[in-house]
């Protein structure tokens, strides 16, 4: 089974890295994009039954750091 | 005093740290590996160096924070062994849970390298003992990543406890109230991004990082 992991900053969490691909997309003509967030996604490949809680703690140990950065899991079948 | 200098893959500042430490203390720092699981005995100063370990995967300090050796420098941090992380040593004492907050990409996104000067916010501390509170001191910075994000109570709590240790005095990197440099609770760890290792003899073009040095060996002793 696969899992897909998706790492975003928090509300409010200031993103250079959205702001410059926001400022270079709006340099290339791109009008009304409003804001630009950055994340990242992360795909596991995991052992058939790996349980929720698992993929849990890989995330709050690990993938995301918690402080500035939300998670959201995705189980694929 | 005996130190330890602990090395990541992709340390790069390890050396100086140790040139630095070794000068002052006149004792050179045992180098400790990342995968080992114990500091040696008697250690009574730990230092994590600057650098890119494990080239900032997932986030700069992420993985190095999940290394064998760790465990004991958070056990040996909780006996009140004075821990100082540099630049990439403060990103991973924040990743490790030592430090609150974390740091983020630079505001305008430069790698930022050159000489910053700082304002000595706790001069009390067994780090800052050799400074004067209010005073401004020049140290180089060299960094990617040293925009220091906390939330708003957080940081309230660090200016309340007295916990920042330096401010930038100029513009850096869009750092939170302009931190540099934060102590844990109980003031026996450090962490900042400007690398005092880096101003500790004439040659240097300036000494004030030597102070910090000079500051931990009073307070372990010798």
């Amino acid at each position: 089974m696969k899992a897909r992991i998706f790492v975003t900053l928090k509300p409010g969490v200031l993103d250079p890295q959205g702001k410059a691909i926001h400022h270079a997309l709006a340099g290339l003509g791109f009008a009304g994009v409003n804001d630009v967030r950055a994340g990242k996604l992360i795909e596991l490949d995991l052992a058939d039954g790996t349980s929720d809680a698992d993929i849990e703690a890989m995330c709050t140990k690990l993938l995301a750091n918690t402080v500035i950065e939300n998670f959201r899991i995705e189980r694929q079948p | 005093m005996n130190s330890a200098v602990i090395v990541f893959p992709g340390s790069n500042c390890d050396r100086d740290l140790a040139v630095a430490i070794a000068q002052v203390t006149g004792r050179a720092p045992a180098m400790v590996w990342h995968g080992d699981t114990e500091l040696p005995a008697g250690t009574g100063l730990i230092a994590l160096p600057g650098g890119f370990s494990y080239g900032d995967y997932l986030r700069c300090g992420a993985i190095s924070a999940r290394s064998p050796i760790i465990r004991a420098v958070v056990d040996a941090a909780a006996r009140g062994v004075p821990v100082l992380g540099v630049c990439n040593g403060f990103q991973i004492l924040t990743e490790a849970g030592l430090l609150p907050g974390a740091l983020m990409r630079n505001a305008g996104l430069n790698f930022v390298c050159r000489d910053v000067r700082l304002t000595v916010e706790n001069a009390q501390s067994a780090f800052t003992s050799r400074y004067g509170a209010g005073e401004e001191i020049v140290i180089p910075v060299a960094h990617h990543d040293g925009n220091y994000a906390a939330d708003d109570a957080t940081l309230d709590r660090l200016e309340g406890d007295g916990r920042i240790a330096f401010r930038y005095a100029e513009p850096v990197n869009g750092s939170a109230r302009g931190i540099a440099g934060i102590l844990n609770a109980e003031g026996n760890v450090l962490g900042m991004m400007p690398h005092p290792e880096r101003k500790v003899e004439a040659a240097h073009g300036g000494t004030d990082g030597r102070r910090l040095f000079e500051g931990l060996l009073e307070t372990v002793g010798a």
